[in-house]
């Protein structure tokens, strides 16, 4: 199913069979150039398919950006132990949500991308772990599983070509935290979803401790095509170093919301006026997280941005996820920190001590202030707690938390100051207790 | 060994071993590196943050507690950034956290309370309402106050890893994590404390000892566990003269950090209010105090009589009396009252083995052992039931040096969960299994054998003979019940062996024959109770027993002489491997006497010279007498455990399997005294893998 009109401006590489109809099935796949990619990689040996990858320069749609062929390149492949493929499908960073309709349209594409990274690193079982929420995707893929069995596609002796490839999906419970990549495995692995001591990474000791090829949906979903049309062309989508397209989820206040497939490096400034029509009744842009809620947020003078791994990061926020949200004059960045800080708060897994009583006193700081029962010392307060949180968390989910609130803290200080009372209270601020 | 790597942390040169970690390269040059999750021996987690270091060319600090050590390295762990850090890290610990310090009863020797004494952050900025979530009791001996917990996990991996029980788990998420029974509402787990002793904070508490004092208003005296033959240090919290709690303080035993329910919580037999506290003497039919300068006249008097007109006298000793205790009474009876017939409860067949090994060196394994040995094989014995150090110390040793553990029992034991091999094998069929291992065993480097009651005799001697034909080396320990059932053997508590395994000229009666004689005069019981699964033979005997309890036996004596436990006297213990450790008085009990000075005062009244009965002197005198047992005094000064080597050589003694069985004592109980401690009667049975051998 479709939520939103595709934009003109699209680039339709991974989105092709987006709204054709029983996009879902075998058949149509096939029609489209389904397995074009895959029957190329069974001719290529594994370091071949690696070295195409690493030349089509796909990064990690998940979040960090992360050169895929490179950590393909990581598998010990002469180890003894199996190898395993896992597709990230936890899709939980608030503002996100492309995984999923690449999965509700082309189930078989992400099928096909597993196929050829258990091609590169000689796995025989993969795993695709999904949000619990989206329980209707999971009998997408498990429908499609099956009917690659059924014609060959999986199971056994895969298209005569000696290759046997199995793949289970597996239902989350509803944490954020199981989308980073080393709890998702204590998940997968039945234990308690908290993330993993790295290294060992994944690809030497991943699922069940055997190396283990672990990405987005997004990113196996455009290997398909790197094989069918090459890896230069899809290389030469992007800008260098940033190769084909991203699938970006526009929210928030503009008038065309959805998800949008174009280019890497599509201008930010553009993305919001001409994909997602401008902002709601003609408002004015006031700032922009660009990458999901972990990403520091962008005044809207920053905008002016090529949408690629590298350039968000030189104006000091994050391509993430892709997940876009705008935000127009009338926000609340006040409230803005409180709801991202709430989502930090519940999401932490509580495993180590920053993060699980860092997000608590945030939370309640910032509440306190956004109510109005603020003090003075609190905007310092709120950044040093961020701040201290900073880079000493067990995993990344502590930064997410942090980032946002110190970019808001000190892009919108002017705000969190407003919110304080007027008349500050006689005497030491700190003997005034509030519940 | 890899080239040693080279490091400077703190501006100082320091060199370690590849792959050692930061935390632990910077301890052994004597820079501490703060840390709760970190935990010597357990899996590491990096939950806790305090350990953070800041490592040159690194932009992020990093835990000490996980990074390995590189050539070149430069480490800083007390930087303004690092310090910094470490402080936030305690506000951020302090901010749901009770700071009910003045009413914890880890307070004074609490980690969290040192740290923030060290690095400040003793004022909090945190001024909301805290999280709180109501005391919980997870078993009759331990509790959580949530609240104060730091989530550090060292709970959950000394219960799993340590232990191999795994009763206590991680519930919620966030901010409200908890630590919980994984069995819902209670522990179902073997009671050992080992959770609470670990805990860095007063987030878990013992039953036994909660709220009763502060840390700092007791005398704290390490002495010997007055239960199994394991002989683990235990530490003695004692305020006016009662002990209220046991742990393990220093972790300098031959225990280390492990103690298992006797040994922390069973001292509470010493104030049980059926404790005797005045001799008793049968008048009239009835038991009734007497002083004990009427009881001791008594006995005198009767003894001598018997020993005038040639009567018989059976004496039987104890298990759990002090070398010195057990030497002096077959001193006393063999050359006071020139008998034989002595004898005590024979728990594991130790002179058969040693006769066995004549010969041969080095061929019995100690505690320490167990723990670096490659191979180990348990032959009938339940280790986590019956020798809880010994299961402990193999567990370590497999997850530590990967040791491979083989299993001969008649049931599931927890050593089944990671053992290379178990097998089944009824009683009686144990040296056929064995036998059917030999292909595996025969390809291990070294091999530690333990063997329990059930092979006894021939089947010693035959058990070691296979061990021979292994052509590898093969250490032997023979599984014995309490605390000084190693010693009661060595002391020479045998009708036919005098100390230091020495035969005897003419064999006296066993303690069968003693408890069947019709025609016995008198009989002597010093810390048993044979009478609690025996009839006495004769009707007429005149018996006097030495107890703490008016136990089965003492029911039936002429005369009841109160005794003092392990825990109010001094003198040595031997413990299953042989290592003599000495015992410290902890407390003293009115009305009661060591049994050793009992049998002064008799031999005193009986006009018997059978020497000083000082403990120092008792043991000068072992030293310089008994085989083996010339160890030396400082080790056990200074709180060691010194080895016995026994006699090399062949002991022609009549193997006699009959005599020996074993009390198969569970981890909750302890023969006769285990029924006087509290604690082990408010604990449920022992879960899971006891067999009945
Ligand atoms: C708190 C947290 C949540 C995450 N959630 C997701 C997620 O839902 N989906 C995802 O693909 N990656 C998520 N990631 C990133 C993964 O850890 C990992 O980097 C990614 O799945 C790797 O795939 P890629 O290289 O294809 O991006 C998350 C990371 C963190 C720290
Ligand atoms: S930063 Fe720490 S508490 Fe937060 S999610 Fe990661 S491991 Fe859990
Ligand atoms: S109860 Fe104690 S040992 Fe267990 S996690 Fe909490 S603080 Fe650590
Ligand atoms: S293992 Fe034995 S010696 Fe050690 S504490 Fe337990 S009963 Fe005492
Ligand atoms: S000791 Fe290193 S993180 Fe806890």
């Amino acid at each position: 199913m479709l939520y939103n009109e595709p934009s003109p401006l699209e680039v339709k590489i991974l989105t092709r069979r987006f709204g054709l109809e029983n996009s879902q099935s075998l058949d149509t796949y096939l029609a489209t150039d389904g397995f074009a990619g895959f029957r190329k990689a069974l001719d290529m040996t594994p370091d071949q398919v690696i070295d195409e990858v690493k030349a089509s320069n796909l990064r990690g749609r998940g979040g960090a950006g992360f050169p895929a062929g490179m950590k393909w390149g990581f598998v010990p492949r002469d180890s003894p132990k199996p190898k395993y493929i896992v597709v990230n499908a936890d899709e939980g960073e608030p503002g996100t949500c492309k995984d999923r309709v690449l999965m509700e349209n082309d189930p078989h594409q992400l099928i096909e991308g597993m196929l050829i990274a258990a091609r590169a690193v000689g796995a025989q079982a993969g795993y695709i772990y999904i949000r619990g929420e989206y329980r209707y995707i999971i009998d997408i893929m498990d429908r499609a599983i099956a009917e690659e069995y059924e014609r060959g596609y999986l199971g056994r002796n895969i298209l005569g070509s000696g290759m046997d490839f199995d793949v289970y999906t597996h239902t989350g419970a509803g944490s954020y935290e199981c989308g980073e990549e080393s709890a998702l495995l204590e998940s997968l692995e039945g234990k308690r979803g908290q993330p993993r001591i790295r290294p060992p990474f994944p690809a030497v000791a991943g699922a069940f401790q055997c190396p283990t090829v672990l990405n987005n949906v997004e990113t196996f979903c455009a290997v398909p095509a790197i094989f069918r049309d090459g890896a230069a062309a899809f290389a030469d989508l992007g800008p260098p170093r940033n190769g084909g397209t991203r699938l970006f989820a526009l929210s928030g206040h503009i008038n065309k919301p959805g998800v949008y497939e174009l280019p890497m490096g599509f201008n930010l400034l553009r993305m919001i006026q001409e994909v997602g029509g401008g902002i709601r009744g003609g408002g004015k842009l006031k700032a922009v997280i660009p990458g999901g809620s972990s990403c520091p947020v962008l005044r809207a003078e920053e905008c002016d941005l090529s949408m690629d791994f590298d350039s968000v990061a030189k104006a000091g926020s994050m391509l993430g996820s892709g997940g876009v949200i705008v935000m127009d004059e009338t926000t609340d960045m006040v409230k803005l920190a409180v709801r991202i800080m709430q989502f930090y708060q519940h999401e932490s897994c509580g495993w180590c001590v920053p993060c699980r009583e860092g997000t608590l006193w945030l939370e309640k700081v910032l509440t306190r202030v956004d109510n109005g029962g603020g003090r003075p010392s609190d905007i310092n307060l709120i950044d040093e707690l961020a701040r201290n949180m900073l880079g000493r968390t067990f995993c990344p989910l502590g930064d997410a938390a942090a980032m946002p609130t110190i970019s808001l803290v000190q892009k919108f200080r002017d705000e969190f100051e407003e919110r304080l009372p007027k008349s500050v209270p006689a005497g030491d601020p700190r003997l005034v207790v509030v519940g | 060994m890899a080239d040693l790597v080279t490091l400077t942390i703190d501006d100082r040169t320091v060199t370690a071993a590849p792959g050692t970690l930061v935390i632990n390269a910077a301890r052994a040059a004597g820079i501490e590196i703060p840390a709760f999750c970190y935990y010597d021996g357990l899996t590491l987690q990096a939950a806790c943050r305090m350990c953070l270091v800041e490592v040159e060319r690194m932009p992020k600090l990093q835990t000490a507690c996980t990074l390995p050590v590189a050539e070149g390295m430069i480490v800083q762990t007390e930087s303004p950034k690092v310090v910094e850090a470490r402080k936030s890290m305690l506000e951020f610990l302090l901010t749901n956290h009770p700071l009910d310090c003045p009413v914890c009863d880890k307070g004074g020797e609490c980690e969290l309370q040192d740290m923030v004494f060290r690095y400040g952050a003793g004022e909090s900025r945190f001024t909301e309402i805290k999280h709180h979530v109501d005391e919980k009791q997870f078993s009759p001996v331990v509790f959580f106050d949530a609240p104060r917990c730091i989530l550090c996990y060292r709970c959950v991996r000394i219960c799993d890893e340590g232990m191999g029980v795994g009763a206590l788990g991680v519930i919620n998420r966030g901010a409200v994590t908890e630590i919980g029974p994984n069995m819902g509402d209670h522990l179902v787990c073997d009671e050992c404390g080992m959770c609470i002793d670990i805990c860095p904070v007063g987030a878990l508490t013992s039953g036994a000892y909660r709220y009763k004092t502060r840390p700092w208003e007791m005398e704290h005296i390490g002495t010997i566990c007055a239960h199994c033959s394991n002989g683990c240090k235990t530490t003695l919290g004692v305020r006016n003269d009662r002990i209220i709690r046991g742990n393990n303080r220093d972790r300098s035993g031959i225990n280390g950090e492990f103690l298992c329910i006797k040994g922390r919580y069973a001292f509470d037999f010493t104030d049980h209010p059926e404790r005797l506290q005045s001799p008793l003497m049968r008048k009239g039919g009835e038991l009734e105090p007497v002083s004990w300068a009427e009881a001791l006249a008594a006995v005198a008097r009767r003894f001598l009589e018997v020993k005038e007109r040639g009567g018989r006298l059976g004496v039987i000793g104890s298990n759990r009396t002090t070398n010195e205790e057990n030497y002096f009474l077959q001193k006393f009876v063999r050359q006071g009252l020139g008998s034989n017939n002595i004898d005590h409860h024979r728990t594991g067949d130790v002179a058969a083995l040693i006769s066995a090994l004549a010969g041969t060196t080095g061929a019995l394994a100690s505690t320490a052992d167990l723990y670096s040995a490659k191979a180990v094989l348990v032959i009938a014995g339940d280790l986590a039931q019956q020798q809880p150090l010994l299961s402990f110390q193999i567990r370590a040793n497999y997850r530590h040096h990967g040791c491979r553990v083989y299993v001969v029992t008649p049931g599931p034991v927890r050593e089944d969960k990671y053992a290379a091999k178990s097998v089944r094998a009824a009683t009686g069929e144990e040296l056929a299994a064995v036998e059917g291992l030999r292909d595996e065993l025969r390809k291990e480097s070294e091999l530690v054998i333990l063997f329990g009651d059930a092979v006894r005799g021939e089947a010693v001697r035959r058990l070691v003979a296979l061990g021979d034909s292994f052509g590898i080396p093969v250490k032997y320990v023979c599984l014995v019940d309490y605390s000084n059932s190693r010693g009661a053997a060595d002391m020479g508590l045998f009708p036919d062996l005098l100390p230091g395994y020495e035969p005897a000229q003419t064999p006296g009666m066993t303690m069968p024959e003693m408890l069947a004689a019709e025609d016995l005069e008198a009989l002597w019981v010093v810390g048993a109770n044979p009478l609690k699964a025996a009839q006495l033979g004769s009707q007429y005997a005149f018996v006097v027993v030495q107890d703490l309890f008016l136990t089965e036996t003492a029911r039936r004596a002429d005369v009841v002489l109160p005794a003092a436990s392990a825990y109010e006297k001094t003198g040595t213990v031997t413990n299953v491997c042989g290592e003599v450790q000495r015992l410290k008085r902890a407390i003293g009990v009115m009305g009661a006497k060591p049994d050793l000075e009992i049998f002064g005062l008799l031999s005193k009244e009986m006009k018997i010279n059978a020497g000083l009965w000082h403990p120092d002197r008792v043991f000068d005198e072992i030293r310089r007498s008994v085989r083996g047992y010339n160890v030396p005094l400082p080790v056990l000064a200074t709180g060691g455990a010194a080895p016995a080597v026994p006699l090399n050589g062949h002991i022609p003694l009549e193997a006699r399997p009959d005599l020996i069985r074993s009390a198969n004592d569970t981890l909750f109980t302890s023969g006769s005294l285990g029924r006087y401690s509290k604690s082990l009667n408010s604990v449920m049975e022992a879960p899971g893998g006891l067999y009945r051998g």
